[in-house]
């Protein structure tokens, strides 16, 4: 694949470790993520996964190590820290209020407010200005949505995905983590998200795809990068392994120097 | 989107949310007193303009229930807090002027808000037992405050701005609720605040995923919540020229039933303005009508528990269904 022009790493993880109490769920994390690339996170269960993810979008502060951003360290102690550089985490629920309608859950605390400055002040909501970019966004996603105003809870589970990382998207992040997205959704519906990764990427989006799905991760990904009981064993390109050589690692079966 | 472009599964839509259901209830329960009472006074303008003005403190507070609600929070306090409000007011205004009893009054409100919702998030116990506990505290304030003796007001301006005065034609107590009612609805549909509100009670997971503060917005909606019951409070003396301990004691239920009715969640999430104050209205109206019928205040009481569980059933099978 030629990506002379996005070839600048996004996102630079360096032997990151968290421990909670006497429990080393972190040991020593190292990768990177050049922009527009797709990198897979695989791991048993335990492995780590999570806590790096909760790491990497504020909601925990790692205990050591170091998190560049587009080259430069960042300090990421809340999730707002980590929008602030450019990472937007699309969670395994979505983090979407149902009762909300879909333009309403793309601005979730990002409104766009009124034009007058009075009103503005107030927190006055510019619903039209809103509905105009979320469709523009979702369009430049090629999402068809029957009606802006339907509420979440009456949209399938691939079309909430889309909505998600539309909102991820939406924000001008520069790092996108996807926390499984693909974990409750059917054949299609998955084909669908996994376009939706390739659109982004292709926009130069770097993105983190947590799976447990083998055949997800060789579908979308570029690197996989294995977590093995708190460190990182393994970091290589999809195309030059097989599944089973993937699981091998994850189980920790196989073993490749990191 | 207008009017003429609705098609016809979309008005259906409308016509059978749960928003809508306050419409028509209200709208019934109308037309059969109207029928029942069609020989007294009950349809006529002035007996309205009566309703509205004797449950404005109702509508008040139910409005301020709301933000309650919306956060996934109840507010058992608000009864407790329009009495001790009142009688703060009143003995204020026996030594200082209107502004500072007013002021005085609210800031009772704001307190027991304040409280309710430190010890909510601080403790993370739910809102019914912490607002049931200080429902406790301040009823037991508000005895102690004057020995259950009731506080006269005779400060005319105090009684016209909160009770029998007129405003652009309209009665005070009915600007007050247009006022209120208004700021509320303005605040829950249109400002990002009350997104926000609605945001929390929906999924505080996501909320707080998206950066949104949900601690201190909880706690913003519970002292509305309070400072509307105290605002209650100071249109209940207003209206009765004086304050006393029993004020606001048997509101608690007929509140949480005009706002259940009115198509706001309990569960939080969602709320609506125009249906607490439908709702509100609803219980004013079942009131007078079955004062007029020859009921006794008994039997109102069960009429408003009935009201108040056939709201909860249709909240909580909406609930189930998605």
């Amino acid at each position: 694949m030629v990506r002379s022009a996005l070839d600048q790493v996004a996102l630079e993880l360096a032997s990151i470790t968290k421990s909670f109490g006497g429990v080393h769920a972190l040991q020593g994390v190292t990768f990177t993520i050049n922009k527009g690339e797709v990198v897979g996170l695989l791991g048993d269960n335990g492995a780590g996964k999570s806590t790096l993810v909760k790491c990497i979008s504020g909601i925990h502060a790692p205990d050591s190590g170091e998190i560049k951003v587009n080259g430069n360290a960042v300090f990421i102690n809340s999730p707002e820290d980590a929008r602030a550089v450019g990472i937007e985490t699309v969670f395994q629920d979505l983090a979407m209020i149902p009762e909300f309608n879909i333009v309403q859950n793309l601005f979730l605390n990002r409104e766009i407010k009124h034009k007058n400055p009075l009103l503005r002040w107030l927190g006055w909501l510019d619903t039209k200005a809103m509905t105009k970019r979320a469709r523009k966004s979702l369009n430049r996603l090629n999402t068809r949505i029957p009606s802006y105003k339907e509420q979440i809870h009456n949209l399938s589970g691939g079309q909430r995905q889309a909505i998600a990382i539309a909102r991820a998207v939406n924000w001008g992040a520069d790092i996108v983590i996807m926390d499984e997205p693909t974990a409750a959704l059917g054949v299609e519906q998955s084909a669908q998200v996994n376009d939706l990764i390739k659109i982004i990427s292709s926009q130069g989006v770097a993105v983190l795809l947590i799976s447990h799905n083998m055949q997800h991760v060789v579908e979308t990904c570029d690197r996989a990068v294995v977590l093995y009981q708190g460190r990182s064993v393994a970091d290589v390109a999809v195309a030059e392994v097989t599944k089973e050589d993937l699981v091998g690692l994850i189980t920790g079966a196989k073993k490749i120097a990191a | 989107m207008s009017i003429q472009t609705l098609s016809f599964n979309q008005l259906k839509q409308i016509a059978l949310q749960r928003e809508a259901f306050i419409y028509y209830i209200f709208f019934f329960v109308l037309l059969f007193f109207a029928v029942l009472l069609h020989d007294t006074a009950f349809l006529t303008l002035s007996n309205f303009m009566n309703i509205v003005k004797q449950t404005a403190p109702l509508t008040i507070m139910a409005v301020g229930l709301t933000f309650a609600l919306a956060v996934g929070h109840i507010d058992l306090s608000i009864g407790s807090v329009v009495a001790l409000s009142a009688l703060v007011g009143a003995l204020l205004l026996q030594h200082t002027g209107i502004p500072l009893a007013v002021i005085g009054a609210l800031l009772v409100g704001v307190t027991v808000g304040l409280i309710n919702g430190l010890l909510i998030e601080r403790l993370q116990v739910s809102s019914l037992l912490i607002t049931l506990g200080t429902m406790g505290i301040v009823t037991g304030i508000a005895r102690q405050l004057t020995n259950l003796e009731s506080v006269p007001i005779i400060n005319q301006d105090f009684t016209f701005f909160f009770g029998s005065g007129k405003v652009l034609g309209m009665p005070i107590l009915l600007f007050w609720t247009v006022v209120i009612g208004g700021c509320a609805y303005i605040i829950l549909n249109k400002l990002s605040a009350g997104r926000h509100l609605l945001a929390v009670g929906g999924n505080p997971f996501a909320a707080r995923a998206m950066g949104i503060k949900v601690t201190r917005v909880r706690l913003y909606a519970l002292i509305a919540s309070s400072t509307a019951a105290a605002l209650a409070g100071l249109l209940y003396a207003g209206r009765l020229h004086g304050a006393r301990y029993t004020l606001g004691e048997a509101d608690l239920l007929t509140v949480i039933a005009a706002v259940a009715i009115g198509g706001t969640s309990l569960f939080g999430g969602r709320a609506c303005i125009i249906g607490a104050i439908l709702g509100s209205w609803l219980m004013g109206i079942i009131n007078n009508g079955l004062i007029l019928s020859g009921f006794s205040t008994n039997e109102q009481m069960i009429a408003r528990g009935i009201i108040l569980v056939m709201a909860v059933a249709i909240g909580v099978k909406e609930l189930r269904h998605g």
